[in-house]
């Protein structure tokens, strides 16, 4: 398939609308109301069905603010209910979305003989019909629905970037927002209407569970990428677009080597969303699932070098025979020789493992912390000497050199530990 | 207007005939219908019940629209193995493998990443649903055989049940009220303190993960019956009704469980004698109307009943209030006594004590006339009953011995005493104020003691 002027409109539109839609989202999941969109955009169906009525045409913009108007009575009725009411938050919206979304069900169903309104346009919106529906601006042919879009945009950054101080505070602390006088509720209304107005501008074009997935997913993902809530803006406008592009590409182009002739390009707008969601909880490079593995896996490793060095050393002390360097070691010990044959910490002399003058040093600073820790333990804690093995051998993994000198200074600077075997000199 | 003829336009045409029959179940059709979602309203009030109380209340949420890629998939696989596709045991297995899945995804996401619950459920939702809807787009565009029967997963098609569907929403049902009852205690120690229940030895993850099934279960034989948005409301609406009439949780589930069912009957029943009602909105909308009810008059929680509680305790503080300045004003001032040493005193006396508004003391002096606590006198003077002076003792008494205890015990200046006591003291029980007296040893009773600031 060719790659058409199209095309691109699609992906221009899905990208324009993922952004309106992922730049409020970042307050919304920062202040625990990433359910609110889902909410309010299956909410407006009753809005959308009486201003048809009413009006008795599909006109863009009666239409539109009777969606906007049912998605701010969303938003107070929620309000009221947790509030007054005193409904669990997440029930309160799932009783006032449902029950909106069946009432819109009735009217469109009533006035099937007088409506032309698919509810389908609500739920998976037209990305097609409004890439098609062009108008004509100066010597340009573009999509009204482009215009529209750009519109939005604009208006929630020039809210996102005029109130940005305001936002961060009452996402993260309203108490605080309150006593340095600005009125969060206020701010949480101006908030909710530009959710409804961004929902409602958008379904028509990607659906309105694409709207909640862009309302969350990206900023979601953004939010487990950065700590600071600039970067975490920027970061889920590019997701947004980004996944708008996959998800275009994803549904025309991929599906046609699977001998499929493509499918719904909204849908896997929201889909490539959640592949990007994954990949950040997966490969995030601080909180990410494998970054805390890979830190996990590097720690004991070191733990378990600092071990065999240590026992090496001990047996050195005793005189006995070397660690033997046949038979299959486990891969932890395979590695962990592998790393300290390669910082010359070890050597392989016949047949055995010995320490190098390097290896040495190592392993005589850690026996000095774990029996300094040992005196430390039973001088000032009180401890029996035989209950102290095992806490100093997880702390002389943790002791730096500073810690070893303040421990030696407080213990008087001994030179054998409680079971009389003696502490390395420094 | 156009609202309500739209929504009752047809209610002329209803013929006592249709009505009757529509009441007695006498159609085969109806009654299949009415009774499978008189069931299905049961069995959402009760795991609902549950769900709203650990505050899951929009797992269902996530649940429902993620079972969409599970239906399509399963379509897939079935008709490319040459079935028709539509077999509805493959598609609910299809579902209920999927759901599940969404579900896992919402507890993994809450474990190991920062994000919240509400995060975790709009990014499931979403992203599964937005699956879906890629695989419907493969099955629409399928050459074997037609998709047609499966859009009706998305908004239910009450009015189409088949025996067989209510028979399986019967098992469901079966099976989920069994298993709240038999688990009873342990699912109601889970809902409110899963901590507790963990130190207690009880296996939280299994108790969680079969209230999780019963939840996929109901949820799952719902889509059919009332579409995947509305099944929902069968998991919140009764249970947060119900909330609003008991602090019990045996008879809220069990209140849950009636106006499930109840919504599921009238539901079904309008929608059978109305043209053009579709059912599954149609319960939604009883529901709804079951929950406006309870929000108002619910006998708990229901806005009217706070607010009257609310009213009768103002009443109260602000009795009380008075009663104790009286008793400042007779311990300060130089009052003319009756012959019987009742203490008057005139209402611009009264006045310039506190800060009450003439409308707001004439109103409270009415109240307490109301209550033969003092007598009204004319030329706007009172004079306090032998009640009333009983009662102003007490509640100075009361006043005082908090302030000397925020004093002696809890450090406060005795400058600032007069503003925390002024609160606590009309709550304060006959109990407490024994356990004050012990704690301050202020034995002799009738005394009161001196007030510790100036008045």
């Amino acid at each position: 398939m060719l790659w058409t002027s199209f095309d691109t409109w699609i992906v221009v539109l899905g990208a324009l609308s993922a952004m309106a839609c992922a730049l409020l989202g970042n307050f919304l999941v920062l202040r625990r109301m990433s359910m609110m969109g889902d909410a309010i955009s299956h909410a407006v169906l009753p809005g959308l069905a009486v201003a048809f009525l009413v009006t008795d045409s599909r006109a863009s913009l009666p239409m539109f603010v009777g969606a906007v108007i049912v998605g701010i009575i969303t938003a107070l009725l929620v309000q009221f209910l947790s509030r007054f009411g005193k409904v669990d938050e997440g029930a309160s919206m799932g009783v006032v979305f449902t029950t909106l979304f069946a009432l819109g069900l009735i009217l469109i169903r009533r006035a099937a003989d007088q409506v032309d309104l698919d509810v389908n346009c609500v739920l998976y919106g037209d990305l097609n019909y409004a890439a098609a529906a062009m108008v004509r601006i100066g010597p340009f042919r573009v999509p009204e629905a482009a215009v529209i879009l750009g519109i939005v945009l604009t208006i929630n950054l020039l809210f996102v970037v005029l109130f940005f101080k305001e936002l961060r505070i009452s996402s993260f602390d309203p108490e605080l927002a309150t006593t340095q006088g600005f009125n969060a509720g206020a701010l949480h209304y101006v908030l909710m209407t530009l959710v409804a107005v961004t929902a409602v501008a958008s379904f028509d074009v990607i659906g309105n569970i694409l709207v909640v997935a862009m309302m969350v997913a990206p900023a979601a993902a953004a939010h487990l990428l950065t700590d600071r809530l600039g970067s975490m803006v920027v970061v889920s406008l590019i997701i947004a677009a980004i996944s708008a592009a996959i998800g275009h590409v994803g549904a025309t182009i991929v599906p046609q080597y699977l001998g499929f002739s493509g499918t719904s390009s909204a849908g896997a707008m929201a889909a490539a969303t959640g592949l990007i969601f994954i990949a950040a909880v997966l490969f995030g490079p601080r909180r990410g699932v494998t970054s805390r593995m890979w830190h996990r896996l590097q720690l004991s490793l070191r733990i378990a070098q600092e071990d065999l060095l240590s026992g090496l050393y001990r047996q050195e002390e005793r005189g006995v025979a070397k660690v033997p360097a046949s038979g299959a070691p486990s891969l932890t010990q395979w590695l962990v020789r592998r790393r300290l044959l390669q910082q010359e910490a070890i050597e392989r002399v016949d047949g055995h493992f010995a320490l190098t003058p390097r290896g040495r040093k190592v392993a005589s600073r850690l026996l000095r912390s774990h029996r300094l820790w040992e005196t430390y333990l039973v001088d000032q804690a009180a401890l029996r000497a035989d209950q102290t093995h095992k806490t100093a051998e997880q702390l002389e993994h943790l002791t730096d050199a500073a810690l070893q000198q303040r421990l030696a200074l407080d213990i008087a600077t001994p030179t054998h530990d409680p079971q009389g075997k003696m502490i390395p000199p420094e | 207007m156009i609202l309500s003829h739209l929504l009752f336009s047809s209610l002329g045409q209803i013929t006592t005939d249709l009505l009757l029959r529509v009441l007695f179940l006498d159609d085969y059709n109806t009654r299949v219908v009415v009774l499978g979602v008189m069931v299905l309203g049961l069995a959402g009030g009760v795991v609902g019940g549950y769900m709203l109380l650990r505050k899951h209340a929009l797992l269902g949420d996530a649940l429902s629209h993620s079972t969409l890629p599970g239906i399509a998939a399963a379509f897939m696989v079935m008709a490319s193995f040459g079935g028709s596709g539509k077999s509805l045991p493959g598609l609910l297995l299809g579902a209920t493998i999927t759901g599940s899945a969404g579900v896992g995804c919402v507890m993994l996401i809450r474990r190991y990443t920062r994000l919240k619950e509400d995060a975790a459920l709009g990014i499931v939702l979403s992203v599964f649903f937005g699956f879906g809807i890629v695989l419907m787009g493969f099955v629409q565009r399928m050459k074997a055989g037609s998709a047609a029967g499966i859009e009706t997963f998305i908004y239910g098609k009450t009015a189409a049940m088949l025996a067989s569907d209510a028979q399986l929403i019967a098992l469901v049902a079966l099976i989920c009220v069994g298993l709240c009852a038999l688990l009873y205690k342990e699912l109601k120690i889970l809902s409110f303190d899963p901590a507790y229940t963990a130190t207690q030895g009880w296996p939280v993850l299994l108790l969680d993960g079969l209230m999780m099934a019963m939840v996929i279960g109901v949820t799952v034989v719902g889509l059919q019956a009332v579409g995947l948005i509305l099944v929902i409301a069968m998991l919140i609406i009764p249970a947060a009704s119900a909330r609003f009439w008991t602090h019990r949780l045996g008879r809220m589930l069990v209140l849950s469980a009636v106006i499930g069912a109840l919504s599921g009957w009238m539901g079904a029943s309008i929608s059978a004698l109305l043209p053009r009602m579709p059912a599954g909105a149609i319960i939604v909308m009883v529901a709804a109307g079951a929950f406006v009810i309870s929000l108002f008059f619910g006998q708990q929680r229901g806005v009217v009943a706070r607010w009257v509680r609310y009213v009768q305790l103002q009443r109260q503080v602000g009795l009380q209030n008075l009663l104790r300045t009286c008793f400042e004003l007779v311990e300060t001032r130089q009052l003319q006594h009756d012959e019987d040493g009742h203490p008057r005193i005139p209402f611009n006396m009264l006045l310039e004590a506190k800060s009450w508004s003439p409308r707001y003391l004439r109103r409270l002096l009415k109240r307490a006339d109301h209550d033969e606590l003092l007598n009204t006198l004319p030329q706007a003077v009172i004079e306090l009953t032998d009640t009333g002076m009983v009662e102003a003792r007490r509640q100075a008494r009361e006043h005082r011995l908090w302030e000397l205890y925020l004093i002696t015990h809890a450090d406060i200046a005795a400058s600032h005493v007069d503003r925390g006591a002024d609160m606590i003291e009309h709550v304060l029980g006959t109990e407490m104020v024994l356990q004050l007296e012990k704690l301050l040893e202020q034995q002799s009773h009738p005394v009161v003691p001196a007030t510790p600031h100036r008045i």
